[in-house]
């Protein structure tokens, strides 16, 4: 039983928030998103790259470094922390899943997860769960589910009309397509598992950027707490605000167990593995909607304006508790484990 | 990051489980809040010492196991699901034991922990005073020295398990000049020592589950101190650190509850579904008790790889509290108008033989976000040592 990361981890974990630090500041996020139709920054994009992020679930004979879901779900804290859209996380490691478990003579795998590790293409990921699809425009390939089969298409196969979100971070688009014998990668009877396994990755996915973003708000809570002041002190110092914030420490010092939990449940295939995606991003996206909730509190009337920075990040987090199945889906999941007959439920339990 | 048993703590699991499927009484004791209930809760301790499992995480030569913290997980995974009896001892084998091993002298080890393991002494707290709950530092009661005795005159108040305790340890003001957190010793005080009257004080469910204590020139040995004069509130603190931390609630105890709440809800889903926001507190009391669980495994693994337990230990009281009282309260909702009945023996149906007295539970809960540090001194320490807010 060791439910600690070793160094290594942490410290690539150290080298991604040193590197988000200088090189993902909020006013540099802020540029991109709202001065550009895309949202998106190739250059940004090439030094994730130079990070190794893109690479980071690529195989070693595609030219990545083959990392396992364990190693994301700490880079995926801190992308989230970060603000990191998503663009990143649907081609680096969505797609990545799915390519990765496509039969080997495939020329499409081949063909992409080298481009994929370079950083040198962006892969959209299609699935009824979301209405929408992310950064269509910018895809160089998109990745889409028909009953359960896989299609692959390129993006002038596909028509794409942007659907604004309150996120600026987001692009979000209704795509129009029709599923052909060409388009086709993967049948149903293999892309059944395929896609089960992708929405617990994109839900860990969430579900660990959600903490990170819990986090951010909680740090940028505390700075105001300790700088504003009224009454000639600083408004940290009063009970009330300070109990706001140790509200959300306690909810953040609860969920991120539960999610390094599911992180290795989807590592090594635990038949456990769905509901405990679905409760970790429950628990995460919880302590996120509190964190918003109570840091926006803390803000005061700054906190409700688009100049203060925490709107980014809350936003993002309103965003994502939705994305890849909302509260309604995973708690059916959950509740559907724990109320079937027979649970395995109570003490010695856990780690089944 | 390993989530799995190694086959030494599998088969540490299977002892514990043999042992306490042949050892656990077959009808449950008595409360040990009544003179009958705490003799049969005593004897249980004795039974538990002589299979050595009193104190499990205790060293061999003071009569435990010498198991790491994993194992105490277990032990108390089994203990739980075997739904064996409350621990009487709880106080002394839990939060004083941890502190003599750290600041005792070996001759105080010796001295107590074996009596302690064994249910021949039974423990009281003794911290709070009229005038000093939150605010411990306002401590008054005193033990003055006088020669090779401390003489101890004043009162404490909601001492736990203190009306048929044996002995009682807390903290005195042993230096009558000084003030607040200083000049406060830390002593161990015989509970049978002349001078001494104990008032019991009826708790919610009528029974005398604390007492207020009152001292009369009571005579101490000197030895009767733990660690140096006047430095008591250190070890104090130190106390509390295990008490609102690890040892006081283990989590197994939350999911055992968790999943019989599961069961309760299972078994009256016609009337309880009638509100559909209780199938939601089910499933949420589930989660919680997991995730209670394993920030509780994760802690003991980053102990076992030297670090140190800090205001995590103030996160833990609030969420084990807040948990305890929505399990509790959910239960009451699904119980409908039978919630208040004393006794109803409809809902003492079983999982492996388990019973749960829910009423008993939702009462007891109410006092879990005041006990050891209410939970709102819990959030002030949080947010002053974990987020580094200032100081009012």
């Amino acid at each position: 039983m060791d439910f600690t990361f070793d160094d290594q981890q942490t410290a690539f974990r150290e080298a991604i928030r040193r590197f988000l630090v200088v090189e993902a500041a909020p006013e540099m996020l802020r540029e991109i998103w709202e001065t550009t139709r895309s949202g998106r920054s190739a250059e940004l994009r090439a030094k994730l790259a130079d990070q190794g992020l893109t690479a980071l679930s690529v195989p070693e004979e595609f030219g990545g470094i083959g990392q396992s879901d364990l190693d994301w779900v700490l880079v995926h804290q801190e992308l989230g922390y970060h603000g990191i859209p998503d663009s990143l996380t649907d081609s680096a490691y969505l797609a990545v899943h799915l390519l990765n478990r496509l039969p080997a003579d495939l020329a499409l795998k081949r063909a992409w997860l080298p481009r994929v590790a370079e950083g040198k293409a962006r892969v959209a990921v299609g699935h009824p769960i979301n209405p929408l699809v992310g950064d269509v425009e910018m895809a160089d390939l998109l990745l889409l589910w028909h009953d359960d089969e896989i299609h692959a298409l390129s993006r002038d196969q596909v028509e794409a009309t942007p659907v604004p979100s309150i996120d600026a971070s987001r692009r979000l688009y209704e795509v129009r397509w029709q599923p052909t014998e060409t388009t086709l990668i993967c049948k149903a009877a293999q892309g059944k598992a395929l896609w089960q396994g992708l929405i617990d990755r994109a839900t860990l996915a969430l579900a660990a950027q959600l903490l990170g973003l819990a986090n951010r708000m909680l740090d940028l809570g505390v700075d105001h707490a300790a700088q504003r002041k009224q009454f000639g002190k600083p408004i940290g110092s009063f009970q009330a605000v300070k109990h706001h914030m140790a509200d959300v420490a306690v909810k953040i010092e609860f969920a991120e167990p539960v999610v390094y939990r599911a992180a290795a449940a989807v590592t090594e295939n635990r038949p456990t593995a769905s509901v405990q995606v679905s409760h970790a991003k429950l628990a995460a996206g919880e302590a996120a909607l509190l964190a918003a909730r109570k840091s926006i509190q803390v803000h005061g009337a700054m906190g409700y304006t688009w100049e203060a920075d925490l709107q980014m990040f809350m936003k993002r987090a309103w965003a994502l508790d939705a994305a890849w199945g909302d509260r309604k889906f995973h708690k059916t999941r959950v509740s559907d484990f724990v109320l079937a007959e027979g649970a395995a439920l109570g003490p010695g339990s856990t780690f089944i | 990051m390993r989530l799995t048993y190694t086959e030494r703590q599998k088969a540490f699991r299977s002892e514990i489980r043999s042992w306490l499927a042949d050892n656990v009484p077959k009808t449950p004791l008595q409360s040990f809040d009544t003179e009958e209930g705490f003799e049969q809760h005593r004897q249980w301790e004795a039974r538990l010492f002589s299979g050595r499992w009193s104190a499990v995480t205790w060293p061999e030569e003071m009569g435990g196991r010498g198991c790491d913290l994993i194992e105490w997980l277990i032990f108390e995974e089994e203990y739980w699901a075997a739904n064996a009896p409350l621990r009487v001892n709880q106080n002394g084998v839990f939060l004083l034991a941890p502190t003599l091993m750290e600041y005792g002298t070996d001759e105080q080890k010796k001295r107590f922990l074996p009596r302690m393991a064994a249910g021949e002494d039974i423990w009281a707290q003794g911290w709070s005073e009229p005038g000093a709950g939150s605010d411990m530092a306002a401590i008054r009661c005193k033990a003055v020295r006088q020669g090779d005795h401390y003489v101890i005159n004043g009162q404490k108040t909601w001492s736990t398990r203190a009306v048929w305790a044996d002995w009682l340890f807390g903290l005195f003001r042993s230096d009558p000049d000084s003030t607040r957190h200083h000049g406060l010793s830390f002593v161990l005080v015989p509970l049978d020592t002349p001078g001494i009257t104990i008032r019991p004080i009826k708790q919610l469910n009528g029974l005398p589950g604390f007492a207020e204590i009152f001292f009369d020139e009571v005579k101490v040995p000197v030895e009767n101190r733990l660690g140096a004069e006047g430095k008591g509130w250190n070890i104090a603190m130190a106390t509390a650190g295990f008490e609102r931390g690890l040892m006081l609630r283990s989590p197994a105890r939350f999911q055992q509850s968790a999943r019989l709440l599961v069961d309760l809800y299972r078994r009256n889903r016609d009337v309880a579904d009638a509100d559909p926001s209780i199938r939601d507190a089910v499933i949420k009391a589930y989660m919680d008790a997991e995730a209670y669980t394993l920030a509780t495994y994760r802690t003991a693994c980053r102990l076992a790889k030297g670090g140190q337990i800090g205001a995590e230990a103030s996160t833990n009281k609030i969420f084990w509290s807040e948990l305890d009282l929505l399990i509790h309260e959910t239960a009451m909702r699904i119980l409908g108008p039978r919630g208040e009945l004393v006794q109803h023996p409809v809902e003492a149906a079983a999982i492996n033989g388990a019973t749960h007295n829910w009423l008993d539970g939702f009462l007891f809960a109410q006092a879990g976000p005041i006990y050891a540090g209410t939970n709102e001194i819990q959030r002030n320490i949080i947010a002053e040592r974990m987020l580094g807010l200032p100081r009012a």
